[in-house]
């Protein structure tokens, strides 16, 4: 028997939060969605209302084109829904505008985290801690093999290749929101103040970064420049285009990828990646961990990621858990 | 430790071969006797520690981490020394001694025992990181699959030193690791090892595969390619060994071979072991199936000696008394093989006899028609070829009989190791009992890992995971849906499996994306085909 309250409802296509009548990150085009941030497997268009952070709204609209229905919720805010239902937007750590949503009806506090991690990343709002009844989270990297290192480690391996190499660039592959403008930030911190060149794919994003506050430094496109232009320098683009011809106008790139998969070797070789740098914008798994004891909620749901061994955590530690059947939230394999 | 194991991760993300050769000579140069040695012979698979075993990696954290998360993170990772250097647990006070040295945990596991392993390992675990833990475990299990052949290493040791390969490939086999005097004598100019009197192995010759090509019989001779294993027999000294292809000393699997041979020779030969087929005009060869039971084993039983018999077909002669006739042409050796085969006990030798024909039609006709268990094929050598190492264009070729194809349907998908651990490319496919609309159903036949592209793989892992019907552990059942027209060699009764039939060399021909499940073959199609 699941103490789940009924007000709350997982369907394969997202979370249905009956007396509002609305869905948070569906799936499939909706009346009212909540959505928790702009990762196209949270955020789609075509939704008649969207209740967002301003920041997520300004992703979406970027990528979607979807500025009609848009109702922004500030970090914090409270907005009282139909049905006696009051909603909190919470930070979640992630990217820019990520939010935790608090729901809280009937005296119960349910807290939908989307995706999150818990260190500190100077691009977006740190990962706010919301005790409550049911914890519904991701489990991306739900495995007790996941343990991302300190940042600036990877950090100083992308910078020693750099300097190990003055006649070659540093091409790395990094997800074109939140992951490309982390990795850009973390060197700008570590006082790396070169131009930093940026596959055609990077620029709006990084250039909205900019307009919503976050400084990026000195970013020049790739198409604009030459191969001598280049070397010595780091080249940041899609994971999709690591392996691509595009990467021919490079200056012998030195291929590397920003993800918490580097962990493992094979996952690496796959993509023929030779400089592998653990860098991932979710929790790992003692973060996961972590959370659920500070959280301390009477129930567990797991949205996606690894849901088995979590579970398994759950059990051994006597926690309740379950696992939701969502579909749609791809295995962040390629994007992280 | 922590530069070995810097060196192993450097390789495994290294694609490139001139990147792999520079790591390593770079490595070598650098790093002190004896640990460069042990380096070396770490990664050219040179080291066994009898006592660490995979599984002995896996005793170790199951009394550390639970068996669930163990075999989730394991069945993810795909690589068991890996996911155990992940989850090794940190010590709870920090460890005041420094990482070992390559050499002092060489020394370590060395002196470990199965009663002490347990104990042992963990005090050397306990000192290194992650990095550092991973490259210990494959160290002491062997197999470091780091994409270094033997042979890369020794191209590296020679670009090291600025020495000639050939002298370092001779002078390999005769020393043992760390290889002390092999270093003195590049890295310090000392005088090379003395072998003359060494039962050495030498590097074989090999041969491509004859792909659309046709020869010329009065440039070719034609011999049958066994399907035992390549052996390479050495007696100098008043010693005998048994080489294997890699060059691996099997003499102790093989005790019967080594009293046969007492005259000083060099020879090249396949071994079979005794069996009621036929094959050879003077002695029958069992199928693989029997040769199978006696590879891989350290000691033999009286036995096993009395039931499979090991003899070797030869085909050539690298040297007869004291003589080096590598440099003589095919024709040459043989004859000198021929009359060398008087002289040896036909208990344990027989000659590889010369497939006569009289043009290539007549010889494709002759290979088409052997279903002999023993043939693989053909060989086709060039008569005037010199016995050289590896492969060379045009001097030898081998031309494998056409494979035998059935129709089978995918039933069960796992993940694959190493590379492919995130896909489900190992399959288990089965024929009908009977006709599927009459009551028949799907019997397991075999396995399979390869015949597709990465293409391919990329499909049949999405058919895998969006037609599964059930999942027991790693394992995923499918739908029963998917047709694969399955290649194989030879098919064998078999009591270990189900359906009472061994496939051969099974791979995926075809994927029958188009063919419906119940128009795959009955399993008498494959029972029809058994030659035991
Ligand atoms: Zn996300
Ligand atoms: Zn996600």
């Amino acid at each position: 028997m699941s103490s789940a309250p009924h007000w709350i409802q997982p369907h394969p296509q997202g979370i249905y939060v009956a007396p509002a009548d609305c869905w948070v990150d569906p799936s499939v085009a909706v009346e009212r969605a909540l959505v928790t941030h702009g990762h196209a497997d949270h955020a789609r268009g075509g939704h008649g209302e969207t209740l967002a952070t301003p920041e997520t709204l300004a992703i979406m609209d970027l990528r979607y084109n979807t500025r009609a229905g848009a109702v922004p919720v500030a970090y914090g805010e409270t907005l009282r829904l139909a049905g006696s239902v009051d909603a909190t937007y919470l930070p979640a750590g992630h990217v820019l505008g990520s939010a935790q949503i608090l729901l809280e009806h009937a005296g119960e506090r349910v807290v939908i985290t989307g995706d999150y991690k818990r260190r500190p990343d100077p691009t977006c709002a740190p990962f706010e801690l919301a005790p409550c009844d049911i914890f519904i989270t991701e489990a991306t990297f739900g495995l007790p093999i996941f343990t991302h290192p300190p940042i600036a480690e990877e950090i100083g391996k992308l910078l020693g290749a750099l300097a190990a190499n003055p006649e070659a660039c540093v091409l790395v592959g990094a997800y074109a929101l939140g992951k490309a403008q982390r990795v850009i930030a973390e060197l700008r911190a570590a006082g790396h103040h070169d131009p930093i060149y940026l596959h055609g794919a990077m620029e709006r994003m990084c250039r909205l970064y900019e307009e919503l506050g976050v400084p990026l430094g000195e970013l020049r496109l790739v198409a604009d420049h030459t191969k001598e232009d280049m070397r010595g320098a780091i080249v940041i683009c899609p994971p999709s285009a690591l392996n691509d011809r595009w990467s021919r106008r490079l200056p012998d790139p030195i291929t590397a990828m920003a993800s918490g998969w580097m962990r493992v070797r094979q996952r690496a070789r796959q993509r023929n990646v030779e400089l592998p740098l653990v860098i991932s914008d979710h929790a790992d798994w003692h973060e996961l961990t972590r959370t659920v004891e500070e959280v301390n909620p009477r129930e567990t749901w797991i949205t996606h990621g690894r849901e088995e061994a979590l579970l398994r955590w759950h059990e051994l530690h006597q926690r309740k858990a379950r696992a939701l059947a969502l579909v749609g939230y791809e295995d962040e394999d390629e994007d992280d | 430790m922590e530069q070995f194991a810097a060196l192993v991760d450097a390789l495994i993300y290294t694609r490139s071969r001139n990147g792999k050769l520079t790591l390593i000579a770079d490595y070598l140069r650098v790093t002190p006797d004896p640990d460069r040695g042990w380096a070396l012979a770490a990664l050219t698979d040179g080291l066994d520690f009898p006592a660490v075993k995979s599984s002995t990696i896996r005793n170790l954290l199951k009394d550390r981490v639970d068996p669930v998360l163990w075999s989730l993170s394991r069945d993810f990772v795909g690589d068991t020394a890996e996911t155990a250097s992940f989850l090794w647990p940190e010590p709870l006070r920090p460890v005041d001694a420094p990482p070992p040295t390559v050499s002092e945990a060489v020394a370590s596991l060395a002196a470990m025992t199965r009663a002490s392993v347990m104990a042992d390992l963990p005090r050397l675990l306990d000192r290194l990181d992650a990095k550092g833990r991973y490259a210990l475990f494959k160290l002491a299990t062997g197999g470091m699959r780091v994409g270094v052949s033997a042979r890369l290493a020794k191209v590296a040791f020679a670009q090291a030193f600025d020495v000639e390969v050939d002298k370092v490939e001779e002078l390999w086999h005769a020393l043992a690791p760390p290889y002390a005097e092999l270093f003195a004598w590049a890295a310090e100019g000392a005088a090379p090892p003395d072998t003359a009197n060494m039962p050495l192995f030498r590097p074989f010759m090999l041969a491509h595969p004859l792909e659309n090509t046709e020869v010329d019989l009065a440039d070719y001779v034609a011999e049958w390619k066994w399907d035992g294993i390549r052996v390479q027999l050495v007696h100098v000294g008043g010693e005998t060994r048994v080489y294997s292809r890699s060059g691996d000393d099997i003499s102790a699997t093989f005790p019967e071979l080594i009293d046969a041979l007492a005259i000083p020779a060099v020879l090249d030969g396949e071994l079979l072991v005794r069996g009621s087929h036929q094959g050879g005009e003077t002695g029958g060869a069992a199928s693989f199936n029997a040769l199978q039971q006696r590879l891989g084993r350290k000691t033999v039983s009286r036995k096993m000696l009395a039931e499979a018999p090991a003899f070797v077909r030869l085909y050539d002669a690298l040297a007869i008394g004291g003589d080096d006739l590598r440099a003589l042409p095919w024709s040459d050796r043989r004859a000198r093989l021929e009359a060398l085969m008087p002289r040896l006990p036909d208990s344990h030798f027989d000659l590889s006899q010369i497939v006569e024909a009289e043009n290539f039609a007549q010889l494709a006709q002759i290979r088409e028609g052997a279903r002999d268990e023993a043939i693989e094929g053909l060989m086709l050598k060039r008569r005037d070829s010199p016995y050289v190492a590896g492969r060379k264009t045009g001097l030898w070729y081998k031309w494998k009989r056409d494979p035998l194809l059935v129709d089978c349907v995918l039933m069960y998908a796992q993940r694959g190791s190493g590379k492919r651990s995130s896909f489900y490319s190992d399959y288990t496919f089965g024929c009908w009992t009977a006709d599927p609309d009459e009551g028949g159903e799907l019997l397991p036949v075999g396995k399979a890992y390869s015949g597709f592209t990465d293409e391919e793989l990329k499909k049949l892992d999405r058919h895998v995971r969006q037609n599964t019907v059930n999942r027991f552990g790693p394992v995923r059942e499918t739908d029963k849906s998917l047709v694969f027209e399955v290649a194989f060699d030879s098919v064998h009764a078999s009591k270990r499996h189900k359906s009472g039939l061994a496939m051969r060399f099974p791979r995926i021909h075809r994927i029958r994306w188009d063919k419906p499940a119940h128009e795959a073959d009955r399993i008498e199609a494959l029972l029809a085909l058994v030659r035991d």
